[in-house]
């Protein structure tokens, strides 16, 4: 194929997603990097200021240091979990169901599970029930009347909800990683003596990592979505634990805050592209 | 020499049970946290099912700050159909919202399909080296959470008036450019070979697209459909902050305003909002598993 009629189609068939990305996208973006530099109301050019506000904003402080802890639990959690339940299913014959188990939870909308998880996680709720009831049948402790969300516990809480949405599709990609290894690598290596961890450590791992590559990214892009049960089972102010940047920018944007939101949207978009610039580094230097 | 060859039967019929158990135990461990997964379902059906002194009687610790726990039945005292009956034929309300929701949903994917559906079209078959680096851009957008381009957002559904409207959603949704790569992983697993025969045939490349493309690669593009009507049915972040009007909200923004005393009818609607979802959920879920790996961006 030519090379300009190449470009001309390329052009023409981009083109709608293309100007649609402009106007709701780049061209807004871009206003929101020049108001970073100017006061939210009168528009007055006013340096970095703004920047130094929100890097001396206690809210902001916490909500990053809660995000980058809840990422970097959460993540390599779920990937260990999600291996662990691709391995043995990858060996089964009718893996099926148990896949279907899996990834149901990312079908359920977090609206209607809310008020589920509220009768779990309540003072007077399940968890505390069972753990009563623990107690009372070995004798080790009486009633349990811990509250979840309102103390420091509300964070594990939104770990479990977040590993309990998120497990299906690691495990999907996972096995799909896993299925994709030639099967004449794995008979060699058994040929060979090599034990069923070997093989797990020395085939079927270095296979792989372009597969981690995609679940990092993928489980990175859905740990935002955790806000969405934050705030629907404790609202715009929640215990300090889970004070996520989510809220800040939330709570930013109610107050009409928009000089100190620019400034931090520019901070967090940048700091997110460095990131992903240095994985996808990471992950080619590897392929090589 | 018989009796070998029977010991060796024997040997292999032994193994295959062994095998089999073996199966069976592993897929009875993997099976095992599904209660996690089927026991809040099954607590809306039930709480769906009661009337409100039954729901009361079980509920009230929560709100009572007595020392006792939640309690539950997994078949209700009562039953009845009183909270289906109130909000599918006495509240006109909740269809509306329910509408809002279909809306929306629909008006998404079908403007992503338009908008998207081309563009993986021509990152899959045209793309140099400029659609290189528009690709990659295009992966940080993907990435990039709502809530870094919520002021962006703001900005311009504010200079084309629409805030407060179902378009503040729909439009800037339409142009995510997720389905995107969902699409083009679809676009990629046809064999370029096809598309070079069909142009020394003398083929245009817009019927190539029309007629190789889009059937063969319709596995994207259903997988595309599955994932986003998952996502769009769950949204909350946007309509949020852009919809003040509650008449104009999805469902999954009213179901969490119900409060305790109106318990039954939160069960019975949060059931109703996942039906959809669950039908999406299984018609769909070899697109939905094919879209999660094709959503690995590979070049």
């Amino acid at each position: 194929m030519k090379r300009g009629k190449r470009i001309r189609a390329f052009i023409i068939f981009m083109a709608p997603s293309f100007l649609g990305v402009v106007i709701f996208v780049i061209l807004p973006f871009a206003d929101v990097m020049k108001r970073s530099f100017t006061t939210a109301v009168t528009g007055n050019f006013t340096g970095i200021t703004n920047y130094i506000i929100v890097f001396h904003n206690q809210a902001f402080l916490i909500a990053v240091k809660n995000t980058v802890k809840f990422t970097l639990i959460c993540i390599p959690l779920l990937v260990f979990i999600g291996f662990l339940i691709a391995m043995p299913l990858s060996g089964l014959k009718n893996g099926g169901v148990v896949k279907s188990i899996y990834l149901f939870p990312m079908a359920m909308p977090t609206a209607t599970i809310v008020i589920v998880w509220k009768m779990v996680f309540y003072k007077e709720g399940f968890i505390n029930l069972v753990l009563t009831e623990i107690g009372k049948w070995t004798g080790s402790w009486g009633e349990v009347h811990t509250g979840y969300l309102d103390t420091d516990a509300a964070f594990w809480v939104l770990v479990c909800s977040y590993i309990w949405k998120n497990t299906g599709y690691t495990v999907v990609l996972w096995l799909a990683g896993i299925l994709g290894i030639p099967s004449e690598l794995l008979d060699a290596a058994r040929v060979d003596g090599a034990g069923k961890y070997k093989r797990i450590w020395y085939i079927i791992l270095p296979n792989l990592k372009s597969t981690l590559y995609t679940i990092v990214i993928l489980s990175f892009l859905n740990s935002f979505k955790i806000y969405r049960e934050a705030y629907l089972v404790s609202g715009a102010y929640p215990h300090k634990s889970i004070y996520l940047l989510q809220h800040t920018f939330n709570n930013w944007f109610v107050n009409m805050e928009f000089d100190k939101m620019a400034a931090a949207a520019v901070c967090t978009g940048f700091f997110l592209l460095a990131v992903i610039l240095l994985l996808q580094k990471v992950w080619d230097r590897d392929e090589v | 020499m018989r009796n070998g060859k029977q010991i060796e039967k024997k040997d292999k019929t032994k193994q295959k049970i062994k095998q089999n158990v073996n199966q069976a135990f592993v897929l009875g461990i993997l099976i095992l946290p599904g209660i996690f997964v089927i026991f809040p379902v099954i607590i809306l059906i039930t709480g769906s099912f009661m009337d409100q002194y039954e729901l009361k009687e079980y509920l009230s610790p929560i709100f009572m700050e007595n020392l006792s726990y939640v309690s539950w039945k997994l078949m209700p005292d009562y039953p009845s159909f009183g909270n289906y009956k109130k909000l599918l034929f006495q509240d006109p309300s909740f269809f509306i919202l329910f509408w809002n929701s279909i809306r929306m949903t629909a008006c998404i994917l079908g403007g992503q399909l338009l908008v998207g559906v081309p563009a993986a079209w021509a990152f899959a078959v045209y793309k140099g080296r400029a659609g290189k680096i528009l690709f990659a851009f295009y992966v940080v957008l993907m990435l990039l959470p709502f809530q870094v381009t919520m002021l962006s957002n703001y900005l311009v559904l504010n200079k084309l008036f629409l805030l407060n409207t179902q378009k503040a959603v729909i439009l800037p949704a339409i142009f995510s450019t997720f389905p995107i790569f969902l699409c083009y992983g679809g676009f990629r697993s046809i064999p370029v070979q096809l598309f070079e025969a069909a142009r020394v045939d003398g083929a245009r490349e817009w019927n190539i697209f029309l007629q190789i493309g889009l059937p063969l690669g319709k596995t994207g593009i259903l997988s595309a459909i599955v994932l986003g009507a998952l996502e769009y049915w769950n949204m909350m972040e946007q309509p949020m902050a852009f919809i003040d009007d509650k008449s104009m909200w999805p469902l999954s923004l009213y179901l969490p305003e119900i409060t305790w005393a109106k318990a039954g009818y939160a069960f019975c609607a949060s059931f109703i909002t996942l039906i959809p979802a669950i039908f999406v959920f299984a018609m769909g879920q070899d697109y939905l598993e094919q879209g999660i790996v094709y959503s690995g961006l590979k070049e």
